[in-house]
């Protein structure tokens, strides 16, 4: 009875089928414990290693740097669109209530995404595709992403950051 | 200030006034904050709901400010703090500590609560529950936070010192009761989680006030999420105590093995607190070294703890069940078990809710790789209303249904629509649970206006299943909203309405205190029940890494 006192010797030796179950437990404790190293060994979709230190004004420089190399190939809604080459650093930045620029990819290359914010905390979604990462100012953050779709995806901001942040949404396109 | 006692007439307890009286104020300021949060709740989920879709966007972001902070901390904290005058001076029959310093914390709390609550309504703190740095608002919301901090710490440091009072007046032989032993493990993840939230929001409030020029985003994550996830462990450890306490005066449960019960809240103590690290799972500034070690939460081992409580508290009801003699076939003992009595059922919905929706989701989404698909998504928020609705909440609604007679002495008006309230709010919010969690598979944000991003730059098209399962949010919530609703009538009803109980041993049905005869009682049912708990958590764990391996390749 959960609401007395235990008196004398309550700590008795443990019943075999209490025995089974916390025993079953901790074995599936173990294997999810497991599965997160084994996924960064043999699985496709980790978090990124890659993070450095940068302030907003050292990030847009380097993100103007990046659409002025282009190639330009469209603009989209007052954005320029980048259709970068694989084997060179790809930037796109979140500040109040945008993503710059807009992206150009190709299905089954791999590119480096660097991303940070020039404000607030933003909240990377690719959408519907869902996956999801935080973008912090002051954190320059390196996704090596490969898409394995073709079609537009939409980057929508999944942190709130003020009033208009469910206008926050760009764009890539990958072929 | 002269201690002053009464006998309880059901239970044979000695009640302190000064205790029962705290107990009484701060069960009406969560029943405050529960209103104030579920009007929010309605114009939050109108405007959820794209069929509705009611509120401007600076309304709507206000007004989940509003119900996030009133329901997830108000509303649970003010009641966590009665439990604890319940759990120490009430069970052990002892005097309150500090009674004068247990009105000052309570004090403080309503300050507290009372600063926030109009910096949001003045529009002054438009930053949702998490305020995250650089995002700012008025400086004496964060003031808010830091009083209701201390004071709700000072409610806290009254149960531990209620404790020593106990053990050196001797109102107690042997043993702290299990349902003290479990409030003290709550209590003591409260002195961790309240630490944090005066560490990270004394220094934001500086800041607010122009004295500290920066605040770094990625250690105000980390050191907010100490207060924001600890803090719904302070809830786990409460809910699973009131689950062996309404387990105890609805059946009369005996636990099987007192040591294992124990240990499993040892357990929480010593690494529950780790979990915070989950909601940093897509954070730059951390290493994935760092993130599955803190995740794993020292190999799972909190996890191992509730899956424990999960098979001991249906084990002590089986055992006092057998033990009147329903002891036919695997099941007898739960068909016959008293459904129609609302503690008993919301007892068994919580465990029930909690367990398969809210624990395995949340064990999920917490697994380092698995965030990536989860991450801000509305299957966030179907985790956490499965946790702290349809878990703590129900919880607390059912023990208010035992808190009314025994403490404020009251019959509740009516023992059907009780009843009806309970079943009404744990079918409405199962329905809301699975509609968003389900939206939330289809990257549909949390925090966010309108998924149909009518006046973006650009517009997504969302599919029409998101919407489908939107709206099966939207009349789930509907129904739960009506059976929270429905509990405030009830508890305001009876508080001010409500048929005086009289002093006669019985005049409330307690269960009778089962004869512990020391004879072996088979758990069978209990265990058939657990297994079918692990069999769907493994299912659903791992068609979630199925889903993690069809997205794009990232590292
Ligand atoms: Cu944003």
């Amino acid at each position: 009875m959960s609401l007395q006192p235990l008196t004398g010797i309550w700590w008795k030796k443990v019943d075999s089928s209490e025995k089974v179950w916390v025993g079953i437990a901790l074995v599936w404790c173990l294997i999810l414990f497991a599965m997160m190293p084994l996924w960064h060994l043999k699985g496709g979709q980790n978090p990124s290693f890659n993070t450095f230190r940068t302030t907003p004004d050292a990030f847009l420089k380097k993100v103007e740097a990046f659409v002025e190399a282009g190639p330009k190939v469209a603009e989209d809604k007052g954005l320029p669109v980048i259709a970068p080459d694989p084997q060179k650093e790809v930037y796109m930045l979140g500040r109040l209530w945008q993503w710059y620029p807009a992206l150009k990819l190709k299905k089954g290359q791999t590119y480096r995404l660097h991303l940070s914010s020039m404000d607030l905390v933003h909240g990377f979604s690719l959408f519907p595709l869902n996956l999801n990462f935080m973008v912090l100012p002051g954190y320059e953050y390196v996704l090596t992403i490969t898409p394995t779709t073709t079609g537009e995806v939409f980057v929508v901001c999944n942190e709130f950051c003020g009033i208009g942040h469910h206008q926050m949404v760009g764009k890539i396109t990958v072929e | 200030m002269e201690a002053v006692f009464r006998t309880c007439a059901q239970t044979g307890l000695k009640i302190h006034n000064q205790a029962e009286r705290l107990i009484k104020v701060h069960a009406v300021a969560g029943v405050f904050a529960i209103l104030f949060g579920g009007i929010a709740a309605v114009l939050v989920l109108l405007t959820r709901w794209p069929a509705v879709h009611l509120l401007d966007p600076t309304s709507f972001y206000r007004a989940l400010t509003f119900h996030g902070i009133n329901m997830l901390i108000f509303w649970i904290i003010f009641f966590e703090i009665a439990v604890l005058y319940f759990a120490g001076p009430i069970v052990l029959s002892c005097r309150l500590a500090w009674p004068r310093l247990g009105w000052a914390g309570f004090g403080l709390m309503v300050a507290g609560s009372l600063l926030i609550n109009t910096a949001i309504l003045a529009g002054r703190a438009d930053v949702m529950m998490t305020s995250y740095a650089p995002l700012q608002a008025v400086s004496y919301f964060y003031l808010g936070w830091i009083l209701f901090a201390v004071g709700a710490l000072i409610g806290v440091c009254n149960f531990f010192a209620t404790l020593v009072v106990a053990r050196a007046e001797r109102t107690y032989e042997g043993s702290i009761p299990l349902v003290t032993f479990g409030a003290a493990t709550a209590a003591i993840i409260a002195v961790f989680t309240l630490a944090h939230g005066a560490i990270i929001y004394i220094p934001t409030w500086l800041w607010s006030l122009g004295i500290i020029s920066y605040i770094d985003p990625g250690i105000y994550r980390l050191v907010w999420w100490g207060l924001g996830h600890a803090s719904q462990q302070i809830n786990v450890a409460t809910m699973v105590t009131i689950w062996y306490l309404l387990a105890t005066l609805t059946v009369g449960a005996t636990p099987v093995n007192e040591k294992v019960c124990r240990s499993a809240f040892v357990l929480y103590i010593l690494f529950i607190n780790l979990a915070s690290a989950h909601h940093l799972l897509v954070d730059p500034q951390l290493s994935p070294a760092w993130k599955i070690w803190n995740t794993s939460y020292g190999m799972y081992l909190a996890v191992l703890a509730s899956m424990i409580h999960g098979m001991t508290v249906p084990a002590s009801i089986e055992v006092a069940q057998r033990r009147k003699g329903l002891t036919k076939g695997l099941f007898e003992w739960l068909a016959k078990a008293p459904w129609g009595n609302p503690g008993f059922a919301g007892m068994a919905l919580s465990l029930v809710l909690f367990g398969f929706i809210g624990g395995i989701t949340g064990v999920t989404f917490g697994a380092e790789q698995i965030n990536i698909i989860s991450h801000n998504t509305l299957r966030i928020t179907g985790h956490f209303h499965a946790t702290v609705v349809a878990g703590t909440t129900i919880a607390f609604m059912a023990l208010t249904y035992y808190v009314l007679p025994l403490i404020f002495r009251r019959y509740v008006i009516s023992q059907k629509l009780a009843t009806l309230q309970i079943y009404l709010f744990a079918i409405g919010m199962t329905i809301f649970i699975g509609g968003m969690t389900t939206a939330g598979s289809y990257a549909i944000p949390r925090r966010h206006w309108d998924v149909q991003f009518a006046t973006s730059q650009f517009q997504p098209p969302v599919e029409a299943a998101a919407f489908l399962f939107l709206g099966i949010m939207g009349v789930g919530g509907l129904f739960a909203l009506a059976g929270g609703a429905l509990y405030v009538v009830l508890t305001v009803g009876t508080v001010l309405f409500g048929r005086r109980v009289p002093d006669t041993p019985g005049a409330v049905p307690l269960a009778a205190l089962p004869q512990d005869k020391g004879q072996h009682v088979p758990i069978s049912g209990t265990l058939v029940l657990v297994f079918v708990f692990l069999a769907s958590f493994i299912i659903y764990y791992f068609l979630n890494w199925k889903w993690l391996a069809d997205i794009w390749l990232v590292k």
